[in-house]
């Protein structure tokens, strides 16, 4: 079978259409990435926001990178309501004490797990949230309780920078 | 097909020709053999096209005028609105165009689901039709954003969040879209350029079905092959072109109605609202002509799955030459076909009207009935009825049962035998 036998023609056809498809991809590449969030949107990273005048079961809304975060002072009953709810009970579980580090705050985005709709305040079967657009119902941790939505409000990073002040990102 | 042999009269014709065929084309064209029982059912092809080249003219002036930018975006179509020479006018037509667009093919799909046109040997011709539907669907949505009104914002953001639902990489996959962590600014100008983008890939397509169409001609209500050119064709001109011209009058009629006299009643108030990203407005609702897959969505209490059904709704039309296994293409003799084919209908009908409701209660029981019935249709109703049904003989020319005065064979040889 002496047709079997590599050939140098192969070899060359094999070795250009390789080094012409890491070509092509080197090119398709910058083509895609700029699509992705660039150097000006990623700088808009971080938000500090002051809290001094929220009082006690109220919450306050604030847009980071385009998204509204849910800053809630919580009252006694919402964070015993919260803390003493069952994980088995949850279908996404997370305590309450991981997602509020001081108990009385709740920092969260104030985005669907769904397809991203703000959900309404003071609403809902859990005395949480609930969102408008597909009807999920969250308790008052965030967490996801009942409806479409597969997952908890994300809690994002953030810190106290001072008694008064949140930073968020 | 018309004959190759065609010789233009004038020589400067022959000399063009001889160098660039156009004139063979255009004779083709003119020429071609159409059956001749073809119906206003038909028609829709060619108010298509005239849907398609009005989207086109009606969107290049307005492109003149807009702006894409979040902070312009808004102010620039009221500027269309308000201040631009007739502004108004082209604005209503170019978004009623688009629910005009989908009322034709609509009908244009449901035709050719009821005369079997997308069987043998027309698969490719429906394929290509089920792309253009798709993209079709892609261009209306990325336009409805840009006006940058609150159900803009907030459609984007619910449905280029399907995309959240793919396992792992679901999340890069959205903030691609984005170019950011939300809808906003890149999102905007990336959609504007697909939205002008898309139209011209769906005229190369329309080319390519009308194209694949010349290959075996036309599908007719009695679903036979037919000979070409023979007794049972017209040439397309003059024949099939005035009757194209009288049902795109009658459209046209139906068009300016809604632009002059309801130029909104197909839109949402909310969207004269400017986007804001901190409320959601309560009832959020695409437009009509997506709202039966709004509601298979819905129906589905899981978030991938619910994006999976939707979806496989869609593409279950692409398979549909297959899934169908009766030989028989049009419902005129397929007794059984022709009724799932109206309780299809209707249930569509029925989907995109708890769509438009708020998905609880008894709405999302229908909804969920609604959704298994779609599916069952395609997947379990028409696979065993080409084995099952006991279909009517066909007539073996259009000629034939013209005669005889009915598209039924079995009515018109009763007919025949008591007029002897």
């Amino acid at each position: 079978m002496s047709e079997k036998k590599t050939k140098r023609r192969d070899f060359l056809f094999t070795a250009t259409t390789a080094v012409g498809a890491v070509g092509a991809a080197a090119v398709v590449w910058p083509m895609i990435d700029q699509m992705n969030p660039d150097a000006s949107v990623k700088a808009l990273a971080s938000t500090e926001v002051d809290v001094s005048a929220l009082t006690p079961g109220n919450t306050l809304t604030v847009l980071w990178r385009g998204k509204p975060v849910f800053i809630r002072r919580r009252t006694q009953e919402e964070i015993d309501e919260a803390r003493k709810v069952k994980m088995e009970d949850l279908i996404h579980p997370e305590k309450d004490e991981d997602r509020a580090k001081n108990p009385e705050w709740l920092v969260m985005l104030g985005v669907c797990t769904h397809l991203g709709c703000v959900p309404l305040n003071d609403k809902g079967d859990y005395n949480g949230w609930f969102c408008p657009c597909h009807g999920s119902h969250y308790d008052t941790s965030g967490r996801i309780r009942k409806g479409p939505a597969p997952l908890n409000m994300e809690v994002p990073k953030y810190e106290f920078v001072n008694a008064n002040t949140i930073k968020i990102g | 097909m018309s004959n190759h042999d065609y010789r233009p009269k004038s020589k400067v014709g022959q000399w063009f020709n001889d160098r660039l065929p156009l004139l063979t084309l255009a004779n083709h064209l003119t020429d071609y053999p159409t059956p001749k029982n073809l119906n206003y059912w038909w028609t829709f092809g060619g108010i298509l096209t005239f849907c398609l080249i009005t989207q086109i003219i009606t969107g290049l002036t307005l492109a003149m005028h807009y702006i894409a930018h979040a902070d312009m975006a808004f102010e620039s179509v009221e500027h269309i609105m308000r201040d631009v020479n007739y502004g108004w006018l082209i604005r209503y037509i170019h978004a009623n165009g688009a629910s005009m667009f989908f009322l034709a093919v609509y009908i244009h799909i449901f035709r050719s689901l009821f005369y079997g046109s997308y069987k043998a040997p027309r698969e490719i011709i429906w394929i290509i039709g089920i792309i253009i539907y798709l993209l079709m669907m892609a261009a209306a949505f990325m336009g409805y954003v840009l006006p940058w009104g609150q159900m803009s914002f907030w459609g984007a953001t619910v449905i280029t969040n399907l995309f959240s639902a793919i396992p792992l990489v679901g999340e890069g996959i959205v903030t691609w879209l984005w170019g950011g962590y939300s809808v906003d600014n890149p999102t905007l100008t990336r959609f504007f350029t697909l939205h002008y983008l898309i139209p011209f890939l769906i005229l190369g397509l329309v080319v390519l079905h009308i194209w694949a169409l010349h290959v075996p001609g036309n599908n007719n209500p009695v679903g036979i092959d037919i000979k070409k050119p023979s007794k049972d064709t017209v040439p397309f001109h003059p024949y099939i072109v005035i009757k194209d011209g009288f049902a795109l009058l009658m459209f046209m009629i139906v068009f300016a109605f809604f632009v002059f006299y309801s130029p909104n009643i197909l839109g949402h108030a909310d969207n004269y609202i400017e986007a804001n990203p901190m409320v959601t407005p309560a009832h959020i609702v695409p437009e009509w002509y997506l709202l039966p897959f709004y509601a298979i969505l819905r129906s589905v209490p899981d978030k991938l799955l619910g994006v999976v059904a939707m979806l496989s709704a869609i593409l279950i039309l692409a398979v549909l030459p297959w899934l169908d296994t009766s030989k028989i293409r049009s419902a005129v003799f397929r007794p059984l076909y022709k009724q799932f084919y109206w309780i299809l209908v209707a249930d569509v009908l029925i989907l995109g009207y708890v769509g438009a409701m708020p998905a609880e209660g008894l709405y999302l029981l229908i909804a969920r009935v609604a959704t298994a019935y779609y599916f069952l249709h395609f997947l379990v109703i028409l696979p065993v009825l080409g084995f099952k049904e006991k279909t009517l003989p066909v007539p073996l020319s259009i000629t034939e049962p013209v005669l005889g005065g009915s598209p039924n064979l079995a009515t018109a040889r009763k007919k025949e035998s008591k007029i002897e």
